[in-house]
């Protein structure tokens, strides 16, 4: 059952085409993540399901029902913003509240406690309850903001990049909780983000935006594997899929009307064969080594084990693993019943 | 690091730094201070040693000038005032040695209630407004937003006492010379430009999600703006209500044409204060100082407001 949708939605600011024709279903209990560089219309899908801004044309449905002329109050959702989100004014504890005891709600105040001090447990804020919403660190302004959204229980949340303002640490460790919690409640949430790996990890389906439209909506590991165009594909994956033109690599059986060839770098095999190349630069990372190669003129990412034993400047041969190669046409979409990866290690 | 390096880091300034800073301050502060004890101390004298020369700032306090200033007396002979038997009070016996006997209380009351009606009054009155159409300017599509609020801003291009005589003649028909109705309602307008500037720069600082998140949360567009716009407002409205107040307050043109008597404020009252052969400066300083004190009162409560609003915005978190 679709919890929440857009149909055929388009929103213009002016001459800006902020969203464009987009259809996007959630269903009961989905994570679904809206991937795109800034600009790509994120904020303003969220704002539409709000109901925060109003489209020129389309419908937008939340539980079962047509809500595109309702307000945001009459909606059933919780919103989290990308930034701001909580009252300066408030304690901790006022702004946990404040969605509970909005009119029409009528919770008593024990209830109000009850509620307020369970999602404090569960984001483990609970000692800071008392403390001035300017007096948390960064992290716990978020954890707070999340907590607003939490203490109702919407049909639908709304989340606009929730945790972009934080370290790398700090947004791993909420990532993992975010996940476990929207498992635990069974919600569903459209959550937007311009990171892949929170996209990645995160995402029932990814929903990959590009000025406006609504690329391709599929499960992440879907969208890595078979992009709908070379814009999806370059979305996923870092190093980014390497680009290459017809015949590189010394790879053929290009399907008719194939243009550019795309490689994953994980998927270019050094010394097994191929064409020669020269490595350029090589970073070790750890669990991993980059090697960006110079392959005829063009530049090719590898990604390697960490003890490669490979230097720069050195002569190697690089090929593709056999059927990992994706070819796109003309227009940048990718021709089906092209390759598919095959290899059975990658399928851990 | 050692701890004497600390000491001099940037953000922390030295000892020695603080102390010349300090110095500074306060002896600024006493120049500017200077005018205001002059008058608080003239109005502890007595006539003669306030226009004696040299000036005196050593003297013996008295509190005629308070008690001039409250009252209004005639001179009486000896005979009469003995006829009277002993004064009854601290401040008939104040009066009488200088052969005098209190009639009755002066205007001055009178005339301070009509600041403090007036003042407030329109204060209350240009912050109110001014709060809404602020609100309204920053946060709707106003056609013809830019132009009219050029407009508003227009009103104060030119000084207020230009349109003197039109206002005269307007309120002379209206029937709201020398009314406080009349004098609220004008320093409301001309304040209202003021505030409608100021307070549309604080309204425009506050991010639009706040509302945002209250309308989603299930709060009505006034509930949000009256639970989450206004409280973080208040540094804003505590810095334009001081400003409005110290205008109205303060206003002697307008307040000296078009009142005379009913509605007539402190400002024009205090300077014709006259006493036995000229003015009687002590009571004129008694009423300058008795007039100074709402506003700083006013200003002293609003200070911690005050602190963050004044910089518009520049410090505000
Ligand atoms: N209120 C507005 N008025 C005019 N243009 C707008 C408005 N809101 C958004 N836009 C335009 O619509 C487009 C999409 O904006 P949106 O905020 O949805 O991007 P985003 O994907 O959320 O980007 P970011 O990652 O930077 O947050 C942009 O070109 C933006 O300039
Ligand atoms: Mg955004």
């Amino acid at each position: 059952m679709a919890e929440a949708a857009l149909r055929k939605v388009t929103k213009r600011f002016g001459e800006t085409v902020a969203v464009s024709d987009v259809s996007l279903e959630v269903s009961d209990g989905e994570f679904v993540v809206l991937l795109g560089p800034t600009g790509a219309g994120k904020t303003t899908t969220l704002r539409l399901f709000a109901g925060l801004e109003h489209p020129e044309e389309g419908q937008v449905e939340i539980a079962g029902h047509d809500v595109t002329q309702l307000a945001p109050a009459q909606r059933d959702i919780a919103f989290v913003f990308q930034q701001y989100s909580l009252y300066p004014h408030y304690t901790v504890f006022e702004n946990l509240a404040f969605p509970l005891k909005a009119p029409g709600r009528r919770l008593s105040s024990a209830a109000i406690k009850k509620r307020v001090t369970e999602i404090a447990e569960m984001l483990r804020i609970e000692s800071k309850l008392k403390n001035r919403a300017t007096e948390l660190s960064g992290g716990e302004m978020q954890r707070v903001s999340i907590g607003r959204a939490l203490v109702r229980e919407p049909s639908l949340f709304l989340m606009d990049e929730p945790l972009s303002s934080l370290d790398a640490k700090l947004r791993e460790d909420l990532r993992v909780e975010l996940k476990r919690i929207q498992r635990e409640l069974g919600a569903t949430i459209v959550y937007v983000t311009h990171d892949q790996l929170e996209a990645m990890t995160l995402a029932d389906r990814i929903g990959v935006l590009a000025e406006g439209e609504l690329v391709q909506v599929d499960a992440p590991r879907e969208i890595y594997e078979r992009p709908a165009n070379i814009y999806a594909a370059q979305r996923l994956g870092s190093p980014q899929i390497n680009l290459l033109e017809l015949g590189a690599l010394a790879i053929q059986d290009a399907p008719d009307g194939a243009k550019t060839i795309g490689v994953r770098p994980e998927d270019v095999v050094i010394n097994g064969g191929g064409v020669g190349a020269k490595v350029l630069t090589i970073e070790h990372l750890g669990v991993e080594s980059i090697a960006l190669l110079d392959v005829a003129g063009s530049q090719v990412h590898a990604l390697l084990g960490a003890r490669t034993r490979l230097r720069e400047g050195e002569e190697v041969m690089a090929s593709v693993r056999p059927g990992a190669e994706l070819f796109f046409d003309r227009s940048e979409r990718r021709l089906d019943g092209a390759a598919r990866r095959g290899d059975a290690a990658h399928e851990d | 690091m050692s701890a004497r390096s600390t000491a001099y880091s940037v953000g922390e300034s030295s000892t020695w730094t603080k102390w010349i800073a300090a110095v500074l301050v306060i002896g600024y502060a006493l120049v500017a201070m200077i005018p205001l004890v002059w008058i608080g101390m003239t109005g502890f004298k007595s006539p003669p040693d306030s226009i004696a020369y040299p000036p005196k700032v050593f003297f013996e306090p008295t509190l005629e000038g308070y008690v001039n200033l409250f009252t209004t007396r005639s001179r009486q002979t000896d005979e009469y005032i003995e006829s009277l038997g002993p004064p009854e009070t601290w401040y008939d016996e104040l009066v009488r040695e200088r052969n005098m006997v209190i009639t009755g209380p002066s205007r001055f009351a009178d005339r301070y209630k009509n600041s403090i009606v007036i003042g407030f009054g329109s204060t209350f009155l240009a912050v109110f407004l001014g709060t809404l159409a602020a609100y309204g300017f920053s946060r709707f599509k106003v056609p013809l937003k830019d132009d009219l609020l050029f407009f508003i801003l227009s009103t104060r291009m030119m000084p207020p006492i230009a349109v003197a005589i039109p206002i005269f003649l307007m309120y002379r028909e209206l029937g709201l010379s020398d009314t406080a109705l009349g004098m609220i309602l004008l320093y409301t307008a001309v304040n209202l430009s003021l505030a409608v500037w100021l307070l549309k720069g604080f309204v425009d600082e506050i991010p639009r999600e706040y509302e945002e998140a209250a309308v989603v949360d299930g709060y009505t567009r006034f509930q949000a703006f009256y639970k989450v716009v206004l409280p973080q407002m208040r540094s804003g409205i505590a810095a334009t209500a001081i400003f409005c107040l110290i205008f109205a307050w303060n206003e002697y043109a307008f307040a000296l044409l078009l009142t005379s008597g009913e509605a007539q404020t402190a400002p024009p009252f205090i300077p014709i204060i006259i006493g036995e052969g000229g003015l009687d400066w002590p009571a004129v300083a008694a009423g300058t100082t008795v007039f100074l004190l709402p506003v700083v009162i006013f200003t002293v409560l609003l200070r911690n407001q005050l602190l963050r609003g004044i910089t518009f915005g520049a410090i505000r978190k």
